[in-house]
C-alpha cells in the first residue's frame, strides 16, 4: 500500500537566477518502508523533503499522502494535515526550549486536541519509556543531552501515530553512539510498528542500513535500490 | 486555544525580567495618566463649581456701555452719514417692568429659578479708609435657590437678613479687611454720596477671591433706599436653568426678546473655561505621549520575542500550528503584558492622587482652598485601563503578524 506519492514534481529557485531544483520527480513509498534520501549536497535533496512535508507549496506537479492529494490545499489545511500526518525530526533537534521534555511531547497531540489530556500524558509517557527516556520527563528540554533531545523530538514525532515521520539529517549533528541509538529506534519503529519513514541524509553508512536507499543527483531521482 | 494560552504563558513566565519591563512601561503610562487626569479634572471641576456660585445660568442687565444706533443715522438711511466719537446717553441701569419679566421667565419651563436684584458699587468705610466694593440687593430667599448661599455662610444665618431691614452678609474677604464681626455695624458710601450704617448678620465664604473680598448681599429695598430709588427699581435678573448647558441658546432668546444684554455663564467666565480647556489638551496629549512610549516599548520587546523564537515559530508550524495560532500566541502575551501593567497603572494612578489630595496648598487670596481638589471619578479608571489595553494590542499586532508570515523553510534549512 502506497502511503506517499508524487507526479512530475517540479520546482524552480528565483534566487539568485532561475534554476530548475527538481525536474519532475515521481516517487512512491510504501507504508512501513525506511526511505533514506541521498546525494550530494545541492541535488535538491532536502528541497524534495520540504515539497514531501507540505511546509513548501511552491511547486509543479502532484503530492499525495495518505489517499489525500495535498497540492493546492490552503496553508491552514495544510497545517492541520501535518499535525494529524507527518511526524516531523530535524537535524537540530529544535524542541521548545521553556517547555520539559513531557510538554514537548504532548503539544502536537493537544494541538490535534483527538484524546484528553490525560491521555496524551499517557501516551507521551508511553513514547518516553519505549525510548528509554522515561525518567527525564519532567526536565526542561534545554537541560538534555543532544542524544536525549534527539529521542524527545522522536516521541514528538510519534504521539499522533503518524503516518510518515520525515527526517532531515535526524543524525547528522549526533556522535556514533547516538547516531546508532536513534537509527535502531527507526529499524524498531518500522520492523515493529510499521511506522514509514523518510530521512534525507549524506550518512552512507546509515542509509546502507534502511530498507530502500533513493539517490538524487541534478533535481533527478537517478537510483533506487532495496537493501 | 487552552494550548495556544499555556505556550504564550510560557513564554512570558520564562523570562519575567523582559516581561515585567515590558509591563512597567504601560503601568507608568496609565499611572500618570490617572494621576493628571485626575487632578486636572479635579481642577476643572473646582473652577466650574465656582463660576456656578458666582455667576447665574444667565444674567439679564441692561447695558448703558452699549451705544446705541444714533439718531442721525437712523433718520438718514438712504445717505451715508457718519457719526464720530458717540457717547453712550445718560441712561439708568434699570431693568423696566422687572417683576413681570421675572414672572415671565418663571413659566419658561426650561427655568427652575429667578432672581431679580439691584446692585451698586459701593466704598465700605474702615475709618478714614475707603474700600471699594458692591452690595447687591436681593429677596435673599430667592437667591439662596439659585446659588445655595446658606452652605457657603461662615457665620450667621441668611433668614437674619430678611428680619434686619438694615441687615447685610458679608463676604468673608471683604469682612476680614474691614475687621468686623456678626452684629457690628459698617457705614456704606455710595459713588452718589449718600451714606448709611448697616449692620453684618452674616459672613459668607463662595471660596472665590474676586467675590469673597468685594460682596455684600441685603435687602431689595435696602439698596434701592441707598441708590435713593423707587421699589421698582431692578437692575439685573439671575436665572438659574434646568440644563446650564442650554444657557447659550436661552440667553439669546431672551435677549432678542426683552431687548436686554442676556449674558450665559460661559461667556462671563471666558477665561476660566478657557483654562480647562488648556489643562483637557495638557492632560491628554501627556498621556497619549507616555501611552505611546510604553507601545512602543511593547513593540520592541515584542519583536525581539519574536525574533529570538523563530525556531521555535518554524517547529510549530511544522508541527501543524498554522498562521493564526502563532499570531495567537504572541497576540496574547501582549494583551496579558498590557492588562496586568495596566490594572498596575491603576493602582500606582489612584495611590498618586490619593498623596496628591492630601498635599496641603495654598490657594492664596484668589481662591480658598488648603488642598488641591482630585477627582476620583471611576470614569477616567476605565478610560484608563481600555486606552492601555488598546495600545498594547496595537503595538504587539504588527509583530505578531510578523511571526504568522514567518516561512518555517528558511529557517529549518538556514542550519
Amino acid at each position: 500500500m502506497e502511503v506517499l506519492k508524487t507526479h512530475k514534481v517540479t520546482k524552480y529557485f528565483y534566487e539568485p537566477d532561475k534554476f530548475q531544483v527538481l525536474k519532475g520527480i515521481d516517487m512512491s513509498v510504501k507504508k512501513g518502508e525506511f526511505l533514506s534520501l541521498i546525494g550530494k549536497s545541492g541535488c535538491g535533496k532536502s528541497t524534495l523533503m520540504y515539497v514531501l512535508s507540505t511546509m513548501d507549496t511552491d511547486y509543479e506537479g502532484e503530492l499525495e499522502i495518505a489517499g489525500t492529494r495535498l497540492t493546492n490545499l490552503n496553508q491552514n489545511q495544510l497545517a492541520s494535515f501535518r499535525n494529524a500526518h507527518i511526524g516531523f525530526v530535524f537535524q537540530f533537534h529544535y524542541l521548545l526550549p521553556e517547555f520539559t521534555a513531557l510538554q514537548n511531547i504532548m503539544i502536537p497531540a493537544l494541538k490535534l486536541g483527538k484524546h484528553s489530556r490525560a491521555e496524551i500524558e499517557e501516551r507521551a509517557y508511553q513514547k518516553l519509556a519505549m525510548l528509554g527516556m522515561k525518567e527525564h520527563a519532567l526536565k526542561l528540554s534545554s537541560k538534555l543531552s543532544g542524544g536525549q533531545q534527539q529521542r524527545v523530538a522522536i516521541a514528538r514525532a510519534l504521539i499522533n501515530d503518524p503516518d510518515i515521520i520525515m527526517g532531515d539529517e535526524p543524525t547528522g549533528n549526533l556522535d556514533t553512539y547516538n547516531t546508532q541509538v536513534v537509527f535502531d529506534i527507526f529499524r524498531e519503529l518500522t520492523s515493529q510498528y510499521h511506522q514509514t519513514i523518510i530521512a534525507v541524509t549524506h550518512d552512507d553508512e546509515f542509509a546502507a542500513k534502511s530498507d530502500r536507499v533513493v539517490e538524487m543527483s541534478d533535481g533527478r531521482i537517478t537510483g533506487s535500490r532495496h537493501n | 486555544m487552552r494550548l495556544i494560552l499555556e505556550i504564550a504563558k510560557t513564554h512570558l513566565v520564562s523570562k519575567p525580567k523582559q516581561t515585567l519591563i515590558a509591563m512597567l512601561g504601560v503601568t507608568f503610562g496609565i499611572g500618570m495618566f490617572i494621576a493628571m487626569v485626575s487632578l486636572m479634572t479635579g481642577l476643572n471641576k473646582f473652577t466650574e463649581e465656582l463660576t456656578m456660585t458666582s455667576s447665574p445660568d444667565i444674567h439679564i442687565y441692561h447695558d448703558v456701555t452699549e451705544s446705541s444706533e444714533p439718531i442721525l443715522v437712523a433718520d438718514n438711511k438712504d445717505e451715508l452719514v457718519i457719526v464720530h466719537h458717540q457717547k453712550p446717553k445718560n441712561e439708568t441701569a434699570k431693568i423696566r417692568n422687572a417683576m413681570r419679566l421675572s414672572e415671565i421667565i418663571r413659566k419658561d419651563n426650561r427655568v427652575s429659578g429667578v432672581a431679580p436684584s439691584v446692585s451698586s458699587q459701593v466704598f465700605y468705610n474702615y475709618g478714614p479708609v475707603q474700600i471699594p466694593g458692591n452690595i447687591l440687593g436681593v429677596d435673599i430667599l430667592e437667591e439662596n435657590k439659585l446659588f445655595g448661599l446658606d452652605k457657603k455662610m461662615n457665620a450667621g444665618k441668611i433668614e437674619d437678613l430678611k428680619a434686619n431691614h438694615d441687615g447685610i452678609i458679608m463676604g468673608s474677604g471683604l469682612a476680614r479687611k474691614l475687621n468686623v464681626k456678626t452684629g457690628n455695624r459698617v457705614v456704606i458710601t455710595t459713588p452718589q454720596g449718600y451714606t448709611m450704617t448697616l449692620k453684618v448678620t452674616g459672613i459668607f465664604q463662595m471660596g472665590l477671591g474676586v467675590v469673597d473680598n468685594i460682596r455684600s448681599y441685603a435687602n431689595l429695598s435696602t439698596v434701592q433706599t441707598i441708590l435713593q430709588q423707587d421699589h421698582l427699581y431692578i437692575t439685573d435678573i439671575n436665572i438659574k436653568l434646568k440644563d446650564l448647558h442650554q444657557a447659550k441658546s436661552i440667553a439669546g432668546d431672551y435677549q432678542s426678546m426683552f431687548k436686554y444684554k442676556a449674558e450665559d455663564w460661559e461667556a462671563a467666565n471666558a477665561t476660566f473655561l478657557t483654562g480647562n480647556l488648556i489643562r483637557n489638551i495638557l492632560t491628554y496629549s501627556v498621556s497619549i505621549t507616555l501611552l505611546v512610549v510604553a507601545g512602543f516599548g511593547i513593540y520592541n520587546i515584542l519583536n525581539m520575542t519574536i525574533y529570538n523564537k523563530m525556531k521555535d515559530i518554524a517547529i510549530l508550524k511544522a508541527m501543524g500550528f498554522a498562521g493564526n495560532d502563532v499570531k495567537l500566541i504572541f497576540m496574547v502575551q501582549s494583551l496579558v503584558i498590557g492588562i496586568v501593567g495596566s490594572l498596575m497603572g491603576l493602582a500606582i494612578g489612584y495611590v498618586l492622587s490619593l498623596l496628591i489630595s492630601k498635599a496641603p496648598f495654598n490657594g492664596g487670596d484668589f481662591i480658598s482652598i488648603d488642598h488641591l481638589p482630585v477627582n476620583f471619578d471611576p470614569i477616567y479608571y476605565i478610560i484608563g485601563i481600555v486606552f492601555g489595553v488598546t495600545t498594547t494590542a496595537f503595538a504587539g499586532y504588527m509583530p505578531s503578524r510578523k511571526a504568522a508570515y514567518i516561512d518555517p523553510i528558511e529557517i529549518l534549512r538556514g542550519q
